[in-house]
Order: structure tokens, then sequence, then C-alpha cells
């Protein structure tokens, strides 16, 4: 299934989704150097977001936040792509500065946890895999 | 939005990965509110400065920027130590050179190593009408207010980005539209210390959230009451923009149609003291004043209370401000009074930021309600808040 998008950050990753069905604040519910949401109250508490395609609503909290996205980029544990329901400047700019393909607005929302997805940042364009 | 054939060439990395990066920064934050262009700013005040906040990660990100300089003038948010006397606030070394690879790495990008939240108060003022990218949320109430400079809440990277390329995207308080009044609050309590307007500041902003509050009935004296009024509404809510009925540059033009009403009272401000925090008490360890960093009338003020007074044994007094008002206290003797009494100056940094608790200190008495917030929720310390005056007595003994 293909579904149209906007581009926030340039780029193509793949892998299998993660979906949260709340915001993410990167810094404080992320651990920074193992990209392990480690907020108990989070609803993917343990989840590890590395090499994930990374569904969510949006981020939020601390414009810090987007220097944890840089630093989880450069110990390889990122998300490989991240898919925001509506863009908003930490995760933005967090995806920009670490090279991460990050789309939002995506025409359907129907992504599950294990669907395999592709995000073609630059099309705005998003595959999901049956 | 629409870029110019120069911001194309320098998003396509024709001038280089840092300037190309800020541009991008810029042009994604443009599209995501809608901005039709960029538009030249005068000058960025940029957050991002403590190691506590940007961690080994920040560090990272602002070392390989390093084939760039800034284009406008650029200072820096408050770290988390005094740059230069660290060691007297007891702070480790491993931290301090943390910091201040922070530092360098922000100076060799052309930013200016002055570290405050009054960019107002040491050189960077904007007149009436410029735009400008600043990102310490009472610096940018205090710029959009009472200067009628126009800037949006950026963030750190959005600061930095802005004075790498010299603009910004054209949205938000940067446009007239969405600086008109969107709520009119009533002042009916005579407000008559900094803290009063801190407090007011805290609760409009709580109860509104965003928007632009209108004031009527408030009579401030000094600057200084605006500063802290300002920070007080850019803490509790996203405010960065209010005016004040016969004060602040743009009110005249600010109110037009119908807003929604308040009343602030004698009742709201006892609540924002007794409930919202702590008052001051006979436990508190350290007192810590100058957030916003203060003025040179604010340490004149302190020297007069501290005469006749010395700081109690097993007590600190601690009072922030930036490095030229605090050259401009020592050479006024104020220093020598408020250091004869046992207290201490200290410049670039905030209280709220500093590692706390490693020192050993349990109890602090704040007289803004910004630091009353912050200084909670990021060292984790027992915080109290009250006027100028009992957070000064509170630790000191005399007359």
């Amino acid at each position: 299934m293909i579904i149209k998008c906007r581009r926030i950050s340039g780029g193509y990753g793949e892998g299998y989704a993660l979906v949260s069905p709340e915001p993410i604040s990167f810094f404080g519910q992320i651990d920074r150097n193992t990209g392990v949401v480690c907020d108990e109250r989070h609803p993917l508490y343990g989840e590890s977001i590395a090499g994930r395609v990374l569904v969510f609503q949006s981020g939020k909290g601390s414009t810090v936040g987007s220097y944890v996205i840089y630093g989880l980029a450069k110990r390889g544990k990122a998300p490989s792509a991240m898919i925001c329901m509506e863009a908003e400047p930490i995760v933005a700019v967090g995806a920009v500065i670490a090279n991460i393909p990050m789309v939002d607005r995506p025409e359907r929302n129907v992504f599950k946890n294990g669907d395999f997805i592709k995000v073609y940042a630059d099309r705005g364009l998003i595959e999901v895999l049956d | 939005m629409y870029l110019t054939g120069e911001e194309e060439r320098i998003l396509k990395g024709e001038e280089g990965y840092a300037k190309q990066k800020a541009m991008e920064i810029l042009t994604v934050l443009g599209d995501i509110y809608g901005a039709d262009r960029l538009i030249p700013v005068s000058s960025a005040q940029i957050a991002g400065v403590s190691y506590t906040s940007l961690g080994d990660e920040g560090i990272e990100w602002l070392e390989s920027l390093q084939d760039c300089r800034v284009v406008v003038p650029a200072m820096l948010n408050p770290a988390s130590i005094d740059l230069e006397n660290w060691r007297e606030m007891g702070i480790s070394y491993e931290y301090a050179c943390k910091q201040l690879r922070i530092i360098d790495a922000y100076r060799r990008l052309g930013v200016k190593p002055i570290c405050s939240c009054t960019p107002y108060l040491v050189g960077l003022v904007p007149r009436f009408g410029e735009h400008v990218a600043w990102s310490e949320s009472s610096a940018i109430c205090y710029a959009n207010s009472v200067l009628g400079a126009r800037t949006n809440r950026e963030g750190g990277p959005s600061a930095l980005a802005s004075a790498i390329v010299g603009k910004t995207p054209d949205y938000g308080y940067h446009l007239d539209e969405n600086r008109k009044a969107t709520v009119l609050i009533d002042v009916n309590v005579e407000l008559e210390t900094l803290s009063d307007y801190s407090a007011m500041g805290y609760w409009v902003g709580r109860t509104v959230g965003l928007g632009v509050p209108y004031f009527r009935g408030l009579k401030p004296r000094f600057s200084e009451e605006l500063k802290a009024l300002g920070a007080g509404l850019g803490t509790a809510g996203s405010i960065a923009l209010y005016h004040v009925e016969g004060v602040t540059p743009e009110y005249y033009e600010a109110l037009n149609g119908q807003v929604e009403k308040l009343n602030f009272t004698d009742r709201d401000l006892r609540e924002v003291y007794c409930e919202y925090f702590k008052p001051v008490d006979e436990s508190v360890e350290l007192a810590a004043m100058g957030c916003p960093h203060m003025s040179l009338m604010e340490l004149e003020e302190a020297a007069k209370l501290l005469k006749n007074r010395r700081v109690k044994r097993g007590c600190k007094l601690w009072l922030f401000t930036s490095i030229a008002v605090k050259r401009l206290a020592e050479r006024c003797g104020f220093l020598k009074t408020i250091r004869e009494a046992g207290g201490e100056v200290y410049v670039d940094c905030c209280m709220a930021l500093a590692p706390l608790k490693s020192l050993g200190i349990r109890n602090v008495a704040v007289d803004s309600a910004k630091a009353a917030f912050y200084t909670r929720l990021l060292t984790r310390v027992n915080v109290f808040f009250g006027d100028f005056k009992s957070c000064i007595y509170s630790i000191t003994e005399g007359q």
C-alpha cells in the first residue's frame, strides 16, 4: 500500500514499524545511549526505537530533544525513519541535524506494530508491505 | 516557502555543510508553520548552552559545525557554571571542562561567549520593529513587549541556524496580525515587589497558556518589573508577547474586537506565594536571586539590604548576573558590600542549571517564580518562594 505524506527531512529509510499511541519527549523519555524508551509511564516503555520506523503523533517537551535525536544517530541507535501525524519543531529539527528521513501528515493512518515500512521522504511517499 | 537563488544554493550545500544544515532547519520550520519566505534578522540569542541540558550529543553537534561563522551578532543563554569562578561554586573539574568545551565550540563559530538571559542589558538591544531570533523565554518577552522588536520562541538549534544564515522564517510574532491582544487582564491589586510581578506573570502564563495578554491597571515604575513579569509569563505558559496599557510601545493598537477578560486580584497573588510554591522559612540554606540576571539597580538594592547584615554560618547567598553588570557593580562598590556580608555574585550561569544537589544543598529560597519552577524541576531540591527581602533575611543576621 502506498500512502502520500509531506516531506520534513529528506532521504530513504525502512524497517519494522514501532507505533506510539502517545507523543514522545526525546529528552527524558528515551535513553540517550541505547534508544530504549526509559519512561515507565510511556506505553512503549522498554521498547527500542533503534532501526525501527517510528510512528507517532508528534514530539513534545524540551528543545534539547533535537540534540538527543542527533546523539542517537551518532551511536547508531536512532530510528531508520520517522512518521509523525503532525510535525513539530523539536523532532523536525532533530531529524534534520541527524539526517534521519522524516515525513508527516500521512493521508491514511493504517500503521501497526511490526508492519514493514519504506519511507521515501524526498518523494513524500510511504510504502507499507503486507 | 519561496527561496531566493542564494538561499537555494545554500540549501544545496554549495556554501558548506554547516550552512546547508542551518538552511535546512529554517526551511523545515518555515514549511511546518506555513511561512512564505525568509526575512533578515539583526541578532540571535542562542539557548542550548548548559552541559546539564545539552549533554555530550550537543557538544558533538556543535563541534561538527566548524566550517562556518555566524553572520549577525549572537550571544548565548546562561551556562550551568560561572565560566571564571566555577571553583568557588564547588563545581568539579570534569564538569567544568565539558561546559567550557561547549562555550569554545560556540566561540569558534563567532558567537560571543557572553552567557546571559538579559542580553538587552549587555549590548544586544534591538530597536522597535526589528526582527531577531532569540531563544531565552524571558528575553523573548522583553524584546517583543518592552522593546517592540519581533521574535518567535526559538529553540537552541533554530536560533543558531538563524545566526549562521542571518534569516528566520516569516511567521508567528514577526507578523502584525499575531501581535494583537487575545486576553485582557484587569489588575486589581497593587504590585509592590519584583516577585509580585513575577508571581502575576506566572499566574497569567498558567491561566492563559498561549496567547497575548493585555494588562490594564498596571503601573510599573522600573523596567526591572517588566523583566520579572515576562519571566513569569514565559515560564508557566508559552507567552512571547504582552502589552501594558499606557506603557509598552504597541499597546495602543493591540486591542481590537472582543477578547476574553480576566481579573487578577490579591487572592490570586497570594495563591501563587502560598499554594503554587512554599513560602520562605527557617530551613533555607541558600538564597539564590537573579532570575532573570540582576540589573545594576537590583544589585544596588542587594548591597543596601546587606549593609549591616551577615550571611549565617552554614548558609549561602548567591546572586546571578551578567559579566558586564558585575563589573559595573564592582566599580560602584556594591560588589564589595555584598561580599563583606558573605554573599557571592556569579556570572554567566543560572541557578536552576547548577548541580545544587551534588553541592549538598537541599533548601533554596528564590524571589522569582520562574526560578522556583525550574529549580525544583531540574535540581530536585526543596524550593521556597518569597520577595527579595525575605529571601535575604532568611539566610542573614544583623540589622
